[in-house]
């Protein structure tokens, strides 16, 4: 009998990647590749979302070809992706009525602003887990229905549908406007503010508040299932997972019980814990969201903080300033210097997310003198990631009044050595890289093999979890102290920045 | 004799015309002064820009000097790109063997070890990144001084201490290591540095072929070793796959 794998699609913020994972969850080839970022004006982004699919097209074959497979040796997809990032698409043509908006896109904020005064705002985040903010699909969708003509009478009459990425990709592997699927996994739809956290279902009110008609939404599936079979790119392939990017990390992760949480470094950070088969709420500026469901069993919950902007800054730092020619020298960089020489760089870029939620907040560097070299700039923006997961672990402790006692992190950033030590510095608690950096392809995969019985239980992938690394906190206790009162006192001054009548992007 | 290789000497000529003119140059001023075809001209250009000697300017899209070429002697793989570009294969490489995996380049003579991934057996190791090895008593280092004339030069005309009896401290035996190790693609360390313990090494390669760095895994003779004491095929076979997996993300075509 030939061997048999399993294809993850990470669709992810800045790249889409598809990776092949045989029986024991080993990385058996890997195909990248990157996609525009289109920032037309100050805080928006958007991706092209035909070429995105156009992207999925090409990595695919990339990487069967790299391994020498052929389609029948693939057992399942397993699909993870970008969560919030909202596309619109012609239900006849398949072609996306408007650029897709991103999760970090912060163009919504005055529909944010009128929502939060409208009534009924008071109830949003008890049903759906999220506070009202830019970060999410449902004023996303808001403000296109807005702002394209025509789109609310088109949505209303069902031409047209709305989706994030795995919807797209979804529809468009099983035959677009051919009969294309139109669905979404719990994970995704919990991102949206559409959705009932406990009935798992679009919730009328919450479709009412933002004005949503559910003729354009995907139906509800659990995150790990047999959706239907693909018609493109791996035709005659089941599609048999979607998760959010940060819930398949989680995943990943094997995060299966109550109390585990993990961390994933990328283009923002965000750390997930386990809640079980209960929605918490937080009262620290966490957000409560769907972790996955597998079949028909119950779903898990999650607790969430998210940072918007971590491995971002590096790229901003290489690509915007041009001190480094590529990411990770930005180590060698900051290993020129022995400390941050005083300056701290907070980067809120798109305001501050969890745990403050911040939307007129921007960027600062402070402490700046004549001394500062662009290795202490380097350090400063490394230390920013270390310092944004302390202030969402001390949010998880708070919540859960549970102790973290050690942190498992995934992800590009982790190939950072002086920054995961810094983690587990600021932290005082050890940092552990499972054996397996991309783990949320790996949890997509191992959600999709789950649901064609290619793995047969959870237990199983528990044991293919080993630790590949351990960084253990080695600073003093009185300079994390002096470090962490710095860095607050950085953040406050970030605070207040934009004035809604000054915000550039409206004129 | 063998005869001239043109796109070469035309390569040469495209770096000293961007040498000696004062600003950037376009594709079209650089064929012209040579007066060659633009697309010869571009795809050497292009060429010349992967391999880091050229860099094409972001908003105008002429071409000047790369900064590589002021310092064309330092090693030009940044360790911790390195360590990025690599991390996805290192690990598997660990899972599939079972040992534990290191990455090394060479820094003044001795190996500097810029990877480590643990022995998947939840026994509580220490990372170990940062840290020199010998070089003539390991197999990452054998391997990389079998790539690297001068270093190997410096090691066999220092006296190499002796960890173990069987560690190599004389030249002539270090060099026919070193040679054995070029004609095979790959090389170990059986009890050189810690009795009972080995280690299987092979080269990391970028753009050209040249060698980078090696990945390499150790462990215990009794798991990494057969009955007559030579490498296991298998692990030598994963270590292989993974220098060339890593290599090939690096742009070395061949391997
Ligand atoms: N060695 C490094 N040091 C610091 N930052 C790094 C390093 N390597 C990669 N990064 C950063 O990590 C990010 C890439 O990580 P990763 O590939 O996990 O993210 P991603 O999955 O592409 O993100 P997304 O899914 O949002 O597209 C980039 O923002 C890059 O700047
Ligand atoms: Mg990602």
């Amino acid at each position: 009998m030939t061997e048999r794998f399993v294809v993850a699609i990470d669709q992810g913020t800045t790249s889409t990647r598809c990776i092949v994972f045989d029986r024991r969850g080993n990385l058996v080839s890997v195909a990248q590749r990157e996609h525009r970022q289109h920032f037309p004006r100050p805080g928006w982004v958007e991706h092209d979302a035909m070429e995105i699919w156009r992207n999925v097209g090409k990595v695919v074959p990339r990487a069967l070809n790299q391994a020498g497979l052929s389609i029948d040796q693939i057992a399942a997809i397993g699909i993870a992706n970008q969560r919030e990032t909202t596309v619109v698409w012609d239900r006849r043509t398949g072609v996306p009525v408007a650029p897709a908006l991103i999760w970090q896109d912060t163009r919504t904020d005055l529909v944010v602003e009128a929502l939060s005064r409208a009534s009924g705002a008071e109830h949003i985040q008890e049903l759906c887990g999220l506070p009202l903010t830019t970060y999410f699909s449902g004023p996303k969708l808001r403000w296109l229905l807005d702002h394209i003509p025509g789109l609310a009478e088109r949505a209303e009459r069902g031409e047209v549908l709305f989706g994030t990425m795995e919807s797209w990709l979804i529809w468009n592997l099983t035959g677009g406007p051919d009969g294309g699927l139109h669905l979404t996994d719990v994970t995704n739809a919990s991102r949206t503010m559409l959705m009932d956290l406990r009935t798992l279902d679009w919730h009328p009110r919450l479709l009412s508040f933002f004005g949503v008609p559910a003729a354009m939404l995907p139906q509800i599936r659990s995150s790990s299932e047999v959706y239907g079979t693909a018609t493109a790119v791996l035709p005659g392939v089941r599609i048999a997972a979607a998760l959010g990017d940060q819930q398949a990390a989680l995943f990943g992760q094997t995060c299966f019980d109550p109390g585990e949480a993990k961390c994933t470094y990328g283009t923002g950070s965000f750390l997930l814990l386990n809640t079980g088969t209960e929605p918490v709420p937080s009262r620290h500026g966490l957000l409560t969201t769907v972790g996955y469901r597998i079949g028909d069993e119950p779903a898990r919950y999650a607790l969430e903080g998210s940072i918007a902007i971590t491995g971002s800054l590096v790229q901003w730092f290489r690509d915007r300033l041009e001190l480094i020619s590529t990411a990770p020298e930005i180590e060698t960089l900051a290993r020129t210097v022995d400390d941050n020489g005083g300056c701290y760089i907070v980067p809120a870029f798109s305001g501050l997310f969890a745990p403050h939620w911040r939307s007129e907040a921007r960027g600062t560097i402070v402490g700046l003198t004549s001394y500062i070299t662009k290795g202490h700039l380097a350090r400063a923006v490394l230390e920013a990631t270390g310092w944004q997961t302390r202030e969402v672990v001390d949010a998880m402790n708070a919540d859960s009044g549970l102790e973290l006692t050690a942190l498992r992190v995934d992800g590009g950033m982790t190939a950072n050595n002086l920054l995961m030590q810094f983690v587990a510095d600021v932290l005082a608690v050890p940092v552990v890289r499972p054996m397996a950096a991309e783990t949320v392809s790996l949890g997509a995969a191992y959600a999709a093999g789950l649901a064609v019985e290619y793995w047969p239980d959870l237990e199983g992938l528990r044991s293919n979890w080993h630790p590949a690394a351990r960084w253990v906190p080695e600073m003093d206790a009185a300079v994390r102290t002096r470090e962490r009162e710095n860095w607050r006192r950085a953040v406050e001054r970030t605070f207040d920045w934009i004035r809604p009548e000054e915000d550039p992007a409206r004129r | 004799m063998p005869g001239q290789v043109q796109s070469i000497a035309r390569a040469a000529a495209i770096l000293r015309l961007l040498a000696s003119s004062s600003g950037r140059l376009g594709i079209g001023e650089i064929a012209r002064s040579l007066n060659l075809p633009k697309g010869t001209a571009h795809g050497i250009i292009r060429t010349l820009q992967d391999v880091g000697f050229v860099e094409q300017d972001k908003t105008s899209g002429k071409y000047q000097l790369g900064a590589t070429l002021l310092h064309l002697g330092t090693s030009y793989l940044d360790v911790n790109e390195l360590r990025s570009r690599s991390i996805n294969w290192a690990d598997p490489l660990a899972a599939r063997s079972g040992e534990a995996v290191r990455i090394g380049t060479l820094l003044d003579g001795k190996v500097l070890v810029v990877h480590h991934v643990f022995r998947p057996d939840d026994i509580l190791q220490t990372l170990d990144v940062g840290s020199l090895l010998p070089p003539h008593a390991t197999a990452l280092g054998k391997v990389l001084l079998a790539y690297d004339v001068g270093a190997a030069n410096a090691a066999t005309q220092r006296e190499p201490e002796p960890y173990t009896r069987r560690t190599l401290v004389t030249a002539r035996a270090l060099t026919r290591a070193l040679s054995e190790i070029r004609d095979n693609g790959w090389g170990a360390e059986i009890g050189e540095m810690t009795p009972g313990e080995a280690g299987i090494a092979a080269p990391i390669r970028g753009y050209g072929g040249l060698v980078v760095g090696a990945i390499g895994l150790s462990g215990p003779v009794d798991r990494t070793c057969d009955g007559s004491g030579n490498p296991r095929p298998a692990l030598v076979t994963y270590v292989r796959d993974a220098a060339r997996a890593v290599s090939r993300d690096l742009g070395a075509t061949r391997w």
